[in-house]
């Protein structure tokens, strides 16, 4: 089954408590930041603490790391103690072409060598917030074959364009479906901006509900609270639910009958129309039986 | 007090007869308004070493006590017992009159801020009773505690003893805890600051108990008695096992149409409620009852018709206070009703589920929820053992740590609530069933929740903070916890300062 990446959870790198207590609370991924959320004075102390919180990681749940950039001098040493520490994912910060995935993927390669870890284990994601990034976000996709996802940085991006975010998002809209077409033409995943008033549940509802229309794998959560409301829009209706095992029961039964043509409520059944049905089956079954 | 060891719930068989008040009569025409404390004090008779009882409906925002103990002292009384329903840290004062030898005993629910410190550090001479809510009124019914004078702050009364908590500057709604007292003190002295017409209705207190009124500017910081709604909280730890919680609770044969359930102010605790509301309207279930200390979120399902009846002993907020006037169905109760174990039945006993907090639970359930992980009092009895004890289903409600202090330990630091009252302790990070609860063991085999043994989450507690750090006490016995029964569960000791 795929892996599920309906929410990943933003962590402070230099917050103890939050970093211990992370993965108690069902987010599909954890995320711990090196970067923006610590400040200049505690970038090593953050890096160690994450790095021991790894070590010693006390859940199965996906442990990604936000480093710092290359162009920074942290950047480096982030990589090299993360993939020492076992980390699952590297998120890259402000991807804007092929070359600086493959730069990261460079030091990530030379540590597992040095550590005897298996060549390829530590996987990476690269977060696009620039218009450059859009443009290359097909490149940047396909740029290593350890990518699992590609995320958009929302605020960085409105403001290279001259713009700000709004709560009806129609100044992300383009750059959304151009990241959200590059990661499916390249197989990956695709991630959504946080969004960070937690207060505003009603706006929040309303931009999960239109990025997994636009079909995004899910979105980064920056508050615990968040989770539960963005698993609920994932989590498929009862009615999708039937459907789907509708369809699953017509192929069966049109397999036993050897028949080739496979209708449900007179509508024909086509392989897009299965493969929907399966991901919705995988979507319900991931949330806890909840329809039963 | 008894010198009976705890042996288990329900081991005692209470004997002989309640404990009733002075016969006194007041002919016509004779006024019970007296002009100042000091006058109702000399007119009340009280004498070197009687017991003095208040209340803690104003909780941190009370002056009566204070006040009262101000004059008593300048009076030049001495070896007093002060059995008040319990303490907070607004009572400081208190310090000085115990090293002036005005106090010479405490009998109280709970201690806090630097009284609770120098209490624990053994500054008195006699040990506190630390009571519970029930077990205070069975010790006052049974003649354990006999009041001389009570002392009772009262937001409206009228000139001739007609009281209720329902208006005036210093609302506080149910006066439950009080009500004991004006029923069984030889002398009951009312004090308010918000006189009202006779006859003053609905009659909380009655005039027929009633000794004395007097009346002072203030008898209460309003905004510290109760401060507005009491909020939900938005904290993600609370929450997540505020959830747990209630999927426990709803999952329990205990959910049913009918049921009755208690919660605590906490926010874990309050949050339960509105978790449960919305299993309630999804399976349409309405509650029979609540019970306990009433707040916002308990009237606003009694509002919406998911609980039929409140049963309120003392109100958390302003909206409880508020919703005892405005809510036919929203009733006063005394504390005896509340949990008293010996009288003929007390509402504890009817309740189904309680939710229910801990500073520390061990291995074997018992909870702490008195003394902190210094060993020295921070908290309140309160009404734990009593629902504990009687609720069909108890769930402890706590996180696994906090900060560095683990909550789950292998032997907590004092007991209040026998671990045998306990059934179910959620934590963030795992839930775990009281094995003797085989029942409930078996109704929750295949459930997809995160239920392990208790002691998996103690060694969790230990792999994050490491073990709890050993508490030096000393010899002297600071604390004698009386189980609601009237035998004693525990002793607290010094600390060594």
């Amino acid at each position: 089954m795929e892996k599920l990446r309906r929410t990943m959870m933003y962590v402070p790198g230099n917050n103890p408590a939050m970093l211990a207590d992370a993965h108690v609370y069902g987010a599909d991924s954890i995320m711990f930041d090196l970067e923006d959320s610590v400040a200049l004075s505690e970038k090593d102390s953050a890096r160690l603490l994450v790095y021991q919180m790894i070590k010693n990681r006390q859940s199965n749940t996906e442990l990604v790391v936000r480093i710092n950039g290359l162009d920074s001098e942290h950047g480096k040493k982030d990589i090299e103690a993360m993939v020492r520490a076992g980390v699952d994912v590297i998120r890259l910060p402000k991807t804007d072409t092929a070359q600086d995935v493959k730069d990261v993927e460079a030091i990530i390669e030379k540590v597992e060598e040095q550590i005897g870890r298996p060549i390829g284990s530590t996987l990476m994601m690269a977060a696009i917030e620039t218009p450059l990034g859009i443009i290359n976000a097909y490149q940047v996709a396909t740029a290593s074959n350890r990518l699992i996802g590609i995320a958009i940085g929302a605020e960085d991006f409105v403001t290279s364009m001259k713009t700000n975010r709004s709560k009806v998002g129609v100044e992300l809209l383009s750059a959304r479906s151009q990241l959200v077409i590059a990661a499916r033409a390249a197989g990956i995943a695709a991630l959504d901006t946080v969004f960070s008033d937690v207060e505003d549940d009603e706006t929040f509802r309303r931009e999960v509900n239109l990025i997994k229309q636009l079909g995004f794998d899910g979105k980064s959560v920056i508050n615990p609270r968040q989770i539960d409301l963005v698993h609920h829009i994932y989590k498929p209706t009862d009615a999708e639910i039937n459907y789907a095992k509708q369809i699953m029961l017509a192929i069966e039964e049109a397999n036993e009958k050897g028949s080739g043509v496979i209708s449900v409520g007179g509508k024909m059944v086509d392989k897009p129309i299965v493969e929907r049905a399966m991901r919705v089956l995988e979507l319900a079954g991931l949330s806890g039986g909840e329809h039963e | 007090m008894s010198n009976i060891t705890y042996q288990s719930e329900f081991a005692v068989i209470p004997k002989g007869k309640t404990a009733s008040p002075l016969i006194k009569n007041i002919i016509p025409g004779k006024s019970k308004k007296t002009d100042s404390i000091k006058s109702a004090i000399i007119n009340s008779e009280l004498k070197d070493g009687m017991t003095i009882s208040f209340h803690h409906h104003f909780r941190s925002g009370d002056y009566v006590l204070n006040d009262v103990l101000e004059i008593i002292s300048e009076m030049g009384y001495k070896d007093l017992i002060l059995a008040s329903s319990s303490l907070s840290d607004i009572h400081e004062p208190l310090i000085k009159h115990i090293n002036s030898g005005v106090i010479k005993e405490i009998h109280t629910s709970g201690l806090r801020g630097k009284l609770a410190q120098e209490i624990s550090e053994g500054v008195m001479d006699n040990p506190v009773i630390i009571r519970s809510h029930g077990g205070r009124a069975r010790a006052i019914e049974a003649g354990d505690i006999k009041i001389d004078v009570a002392f009772i702050g009262v937001p409206s009364t009228d000139d001739y003893g007609n009281a209720n908590g329902q208006n005036g500057q210093a609302v506080c709604g149910s006066l439950g805890y009080a009500l004991v007292d004006a029923k069984h003190a030889d002398h009951v002295v009312l004090i308010t600051d918000h006189l009202v017409e006779y006859p003053n209705t609905p009659a909380s207190i009655s005039q027929k108990n009633v000794d004395q009124v007097v009346v002072v500017d203030r008898i209460g910081a309003s905004e510290r008695i109760a401060s507005g709604a009491t909020r939900f909280t938005k904290n993600p730890k609370e929450l997540l096992i505020a959830k747990n919680a209630s999927e426990m609770i709803i999952n329990s044969p205990y959910f049913k149409d009918g049921f009755s359930f208690q919660t605590g102010s906490g926010g874990s605790s309050l949050a339960v409620t509105r978790f449960l509301r919305e299993a309630m309207i999804k399976e349409n279930i309405k509650a029979s009852f609540a019970l306990g200390g009433i707040t916002k979120p308990m009237v606003e399902l009694h509002e919406e018709g998911l609980i039929k009846q409140l049963f309120d002993v003392q109100s958390f907020d302003l909206d409880a206070a508020k919703s005892i006037s405005d809510n036919k169905n929203h009733h006063e109760i005394d504390a005896s009703l509340y949990a008293n174990p010996h009288n003929k039945g007390c509402m504890t006993n009817q309740l189904n589920v309680v939710i229910l907090s801990a500073l520390e639970i061990d291995t074997s359930f018992n909870v702490n929820v008195i003394t902190g992980s210094d060993g020295k009092f921070m908290g309140a009895s309160g009404g734990h053992c009593d629902t504990a004890a009687c609720a069909d289903l108890t769930v402890i409600v706590a996180p696994l740590i906090r900060g560095r202090i683990p909550t789950v330990v292998k032997a907590v630091d004092t007991i209040i609530t026998p671990g045998t009252s306990v059934d179910i302790l959620v934590t963030e990070r795992g839930i775990a069933i009281n094995p003797k609860r085989t029942d409930l063991v078996e109704c929750f085999k295949d459930s997809t929740l995160n239920i392990i043994p208790i002691e998996t989450l103690e060694n969790m507690a230990n792999q994050i903070v490491g073990p709890k750090k050993p508490i030096e006490h000393t010899e002297k016995i600071v604390g004698l916890v009386e189980y609601r029964d009237g035998s004693i569960i525990d002793v607290i000791r010094a600390v060594k300062s």
